[in-house]
């Protein structure tokens, strides 16, 4: 049977970037147990000889032409931007990580 | 920060084996992005070239770029991968602002070309064949610029400003397998490796290969186990190497490093560092998150890709001659020694040499254009051989224009010269320089005249039977034409003139 760990809730967490507190660690926990234990359940119908479905329509090499067109204008792109400066979107520092 | 100890190089290979991974990145010179309309083009204002789709826009969608899945193909071919029959592209899940998608747009586990391999030629003519797991297709990250810190570093930045006009152009990236066994030699064939690479990349006509501009950039994964042992240690994955000088260099400053760390007892980080250029060394950076910690799926935005058979052997078809081979061939029919050919190669003057020979020049003539006074005229203006503005073309008609006497090398210069300043063809600068040859007898024999009764103990001489003193008159006569007389014709008419 599934088991979700609070660590590994914890984990998700922090890669999801999701301020989460010790008692939402137990909630998501039992629930996201409960989820994959839902899914689950398609292993006892479906089983290995039937390939996993990533897309729902039978369709491949859906391909565009390598042809420019016309995109936003930079004060278009900045437009919704919560700070922005010298035509460049403005982030906060970026912390204990090198790019 | 403390600097590292580092192990002598010979120590080092005496006493460990050095485990190899390069992952090259290029970017394709596609028109537009991989996923949009954007175009690609490098060097625009900031946020010009963007759209909703490249921007991680609510409601935007992604749709395939046909010519960079053609241009990871037969990257593909020429790397001898077989081609999936059928792939997926994944989603990379990562919070890093140089993505506003929160995800880049990548492949997994089914990479579109797996399974080749490059054979590399050393220095010294030895072969090493690499390997390579797989080559695949995703998209480029923005370009972030950190203000506040020292020199755009991270460290101590205040914030960072993110231009995107970079955030999804195609790329392919191709990762070697464990490269193992090169022991002293590994620096030199992960350099050997990246400039084959390169050179192949160019040949196919798919990405610029600057790797000053960053459409090609190789990440080198090292790691060493002691000496006869087939464990591998943990690896480092060094960023930031931007030459083909940097790689070596990179390679094996990281031997060096790991070797001390190693002989003192320590353990080896996994970890992402970054190469220094100035100082050819490497410092640590972030952790690397696992594969797991990416959470790829499949990307549910994009249908899967299934090249069929007969394009792909179709586009077998349009793979050029490898470049080794091509080079090959070259030598033996411009009879080249190595080391002729290795300058020609190293200048970057093998195609305009071909273009030069093809439109009709001698190739010993073509070559001594482009490897001497044409290579000069590029290094004097700091450009490349590619980019001086004289054509093959009319190089070949320069080289012809020497041949049939009408002008001499002297004169041929300055027609390269007119060319090169923009003053049309070589025929428009003979004709509006006036620099055509001075091949009429009567005026030459005049002046021959002129010049022996000036010198009139010179005369003498040749008369004498020294045909040595001739050389004054035929510089006379040089002068008194401005250099257009071939003066190889002045100094038979001296002769002649003088009964000698």
């Amino acid at each position: 049977m599934p088991s979700i760990s609070r660590a590994e809730v914890a984990h998700l967490a922090r890669l999801a970037r999701l301020a989460v507190t010790e008692e939402e660690l137990d909630l998501f926990a039992g629930q996201l147990d409960q989820i994959v234990a839902a899914v689950a359940q398609v292993g006892q119908v479906a089983d290995q000889d039937i390939p996993p479905t990533s897309h729902a329509v039978p369709l491949t090499n859906v391909f565009r032409r390598d042809q420019v067109r016309p995109g936003l204008t930079q004060r278009q792109a900045l437009a919704s931007a919560p700070a922005a400066e010298d035509g460049r979107f403005r982030v906060p520092r970026i912390l204990g990580e090198e790019a | 920060m403390t600097t590292p100890e580092l192990m002598d190089y010979a120590e080092v290979v005496d006493r460990f084996d050095p485990v190899l991974g390069l992952e090259v990145h290029v970017e394709l010179s596609t028109a537009t992005k991989m996923f949009c309309g954007c175009p690609t083009a490098f060097g625009g204002e900031p946020n010009t070239q963007v759209c909703p789709t490249c921007l991680g826009l609510p409601g935007s969608l992604p749709v395939v770029n046909a010519v960079a899945v053609e241009s990871a193909i037969r990257i593909g071919l020429a790397l001898n991968c077989e081609i999936a029959e059928w792939c997926r592209f994944a989603r990379k899940n990562y919070f890093y602002p140089d993505m506003p998608k929160n995800f880049q747009t990548s492949q997994y586990d089914e990479p579109i070309a797996f399974n080749g391999w490059l054979d590399v030629t050393l220095d010294d003519g030895e072969v090493v064949r690499v390997e390579v797991e797989r080559a695949h297709m995703e998209e480029d990250t923005g370009k972030s610029l950190h203000v506040g810190g020292a020199t755009g570093r991270i460290h101590g930045a205040e914030h960072s400003l993110l231009d995107y006009n970079r955030a999804g152009v195609p790329l392919i990236e191709i990762v070697t397998k464990t490269i193992t066994g090169t022991g002293a030699r590994a620096p030199e064939v992960a350099r050997a490796y990246v400039s084959t690479l390169r050179d192949l990349l160019k040949a196919l006509d798919v990405s610029d290969v600057r790797m000053d501009q960053g459409s090609l950039r190789c990440d080198a994964n090292v790691s060493l186990m002691p000496s006869g042992t087939t464990v591998f240690g943990t690896r480092t994955e060094t960023k930031n190497v931007n030459s083909l000088r940097s790689v070596e260099r990179a390679v094996r400053y990281e031997m060096t490093r790991q070797a001390a760390v190693l002989a003192s007892g320590g353990s080896i980080l996994q970890e992402t560092r970054h190469f220094e250029e100035a100082s050819g060394t490497t410092r640590g950076g972030r952790r690397k998150e696992t594969s797991e910690d990416y959470r790829y799926f499949p990307e549910p935005d994009l249908v899967p890709i299934a090249p069929a058979r007969d394009w792909v052997e179709e586009l077998r078809g349009t793979l050029p001659e490898p470049p080794a081979e091509r080079r090959r061939r070259v030598q033996a029919e411009w009879s080249l020694t190595d080391l002729e050919l290795r300058d020609l190669v190293n200048a970057g003057a093998l195609d305009l040499v071909a273009a030069t020979v093809a439109a009709g020049a001698p190739p010993a003539d073509a070559r001594s254009w482009w490897v001497s006074y044409l290579a000069q005229q590029a290094n004097n203006r700091g450009v490349e051989l590619t980019e001086l503005p004289i054509t093959p073309t009319q190089v070949a008609r320069v080289i012809a224009l020497v041949t049939d006497g009408s002008l001499t090398n002297k004169l041929a210069r300055e027609v390269v010269d007119g060319v090169l300043a923009d003053e049309g063809d070589p025929d428009q600068v003979v004709a509006t320089r006036g620099l055509k040859v001075v091949s009429d007898d009567s005026a030459l024999t005049a002046a021959v005249d002129e010049a022996l009764a000036a010198q009139p103990d010179v005369a003498v001489k040749i008369r004498d039977g020294k045909h040595a003193a001739a050389g004054a008159i035929v510089g006379a006569v040089m002068k008194a034409t401005n250099g257009q007389a071939d003066a190889k014709r002045v100094r038979q008419l001296i002769l002649d003139r003088c009964g000698a």
